[in-house]
Formats: structure tokens, sequence, C-alpha cells
């Protein structure tokens, strides 16, 4: 039961020495509290964002003809929408492979070292898998998201873009 | 009469900062769950999304609870004006 004699100013102005101790405390443990409340809204946000966030549709795009690159070259292209910039690998005489060329460091654009046989990224020396975009060192965390492709005839066709491995 | 008095002011800051001790465990618990979750959140991954926020959820209530806690020790144990 609160004093009713008492005023509420006595609570977090201390007027003794010895309740000065108590009233530092309950404000700290008061701040600790709001900070967890805080994660937790945080939580709940992406929570919510999840549920809202729609599936992304994609539109098939013819991103480059069998041939055009050699093994072990690259060809750049912009997909699901211009100005996306992704990275195409051709690892092998009928493998190719597509990923999104911004790193999931800090966004700078990564390229394909031959010698290493592998994606770099210049700025953190983040390196990413060439077979399947996971990080293999660095700063980042997440994987290259895939640029899934399928084979037409001559064409390779960017059908969508998956989470890295 | 006074040291008695003193004892159980002691006793309660002792106990305050152990829940406070506790408090700052959970928190720093809980800014990894997040930064983790928002990780595999923007790679993709939502299915750690719900027991993420879940987890976060019962660790605030425990936090809510220790603070109840504080609070409780508080009125009890300190000095009276």
């Amino acid at each position: 039961m609160p004093d009713e004699s008492k005023p509420l100013w006595r609570d977090e102005f201390s007027v003794l020495k010895a309740d000065e101790r108590y009233v530092n405390r309950r404000q700290m443990a008061k701040f600790l509290v709001l900070g967890s409340l805080g994660m937790f809204v945080g939580n709940v946000w992406i929570l919510v964002r999840s549920w809202l966030r729609k599936p992304a549709a994609y539109a098939r795009s013819v991103v480059a003809h069998a041939g055009e690159i050699p093994v072990g070259g690259v060809k750049l292209f912009q997909y699901p929408t211009q100005g996306e910039q992704c990275i195409m690998v051709r690892t092998a005489a009928e493998t190719y492979v597509a990923y999104s060329q911004k790193c999931t460091h800090l966004s700078c654009a990564v390229f394909y070292s031959r010698e290493n046989d592998r994606l770099e990224c210049p700025c953190h020396q983040g390196y990413f898998s060439v077979r399947d975009g996971s990080v293999l060192q660095g700063p980042p965390t997440r994987p290259l998201p895939r640029v899934v492709l399928e084979r037409s005839g001559n064409d390779l066709i960017a059908i969508k873009m998956e989470p890295g491995a | 009469m006074e040291s008695h008095g003193n004892h159980r002011q002691n006793r309660g800051l002792t106990a305050i900062d152990a829940v406070s001790a506790l408090l700052a465990i959970l928190l720093v618990v809980q800014v990894w769950l997040l930064s983790a979750t928002l990780d595999e959140y923007l790679a993709g991954h939502a299915e750690t999304v719900l027991p993420g926020a879940i987890v976060s959820g019962i660790l605030c209530a425990a936090c809510l609870g220790m603070y109840g806690f504080v609070l409780r020790v508080d009125r009890d144990a300190r000095p009276r004006v």
C-alpha cells in the first residue's frame, strides 16, 4: 500500500543518505527492466514484420546464353529488378552459379577470384564459397542470396532468388 | 534496535544488488537473442523468429517479476522517515 501522507517525489528524490542507496539501485533495476522490455519489443517487431511480409514474386528473365562466358568466366547482370546487381560464374563446362553481388556485411560488390575459386569482398576481406554462397571467412555472417537458374535450350533463365545455404 | 534496522537495510541492499546482477545477465542474453533473431530473419530464415519472440517474452516476464521483488524489498527494508 502506498503511503498517502508521503509525497510522490520522495520516492525518487531521497532526503536521507541511507535512502539514496535504495533509490539508486531501484532506478538501476528499472533501467535494466526497461532495456529488457525494449529487447522484447524488438523481437515482437521482427515477428510482426515476418508475418506481414508477402512472398516475393519473381519474373523469369533470360540473363545469359550457354557458352557466352568461358569456364571460370564471369557475367554481371541485374535481377530481379534493375539496379540489383548479380554475378554469374561458370564453374565447369555445364555448371553455372549466380548470386547477388551485394556482400551481406556492408553491401560492397563481391567479385570472383579465379585463383582462389571463391567470391571475395574487397572491403573487409569477406570470402564466400562459389559452390553455394556460404561464408568462408571474414565479417559477413550470412551467405550470399542465390539466383536460381534454369536452362532452356541455349538460354540461362533466372527464375527466383533464394536465401543462401 | 537501530542495529537491527541497519541489518535489515543491508540485507535489503544485498538482495537488490543480487537481483540487479541477474537482471543484467538476462538483458545481455536478450540483446544476443535479438541480434541472432534479426540476423536469421535477414538471411531469410523466418522459422527462428517466433521462438525468439517467445523466449524474449519469457525473459522479459522474468525481469518484470524480479523488478516486482526489488520494489517489495525496497518498500520493506528502506528506512522510514
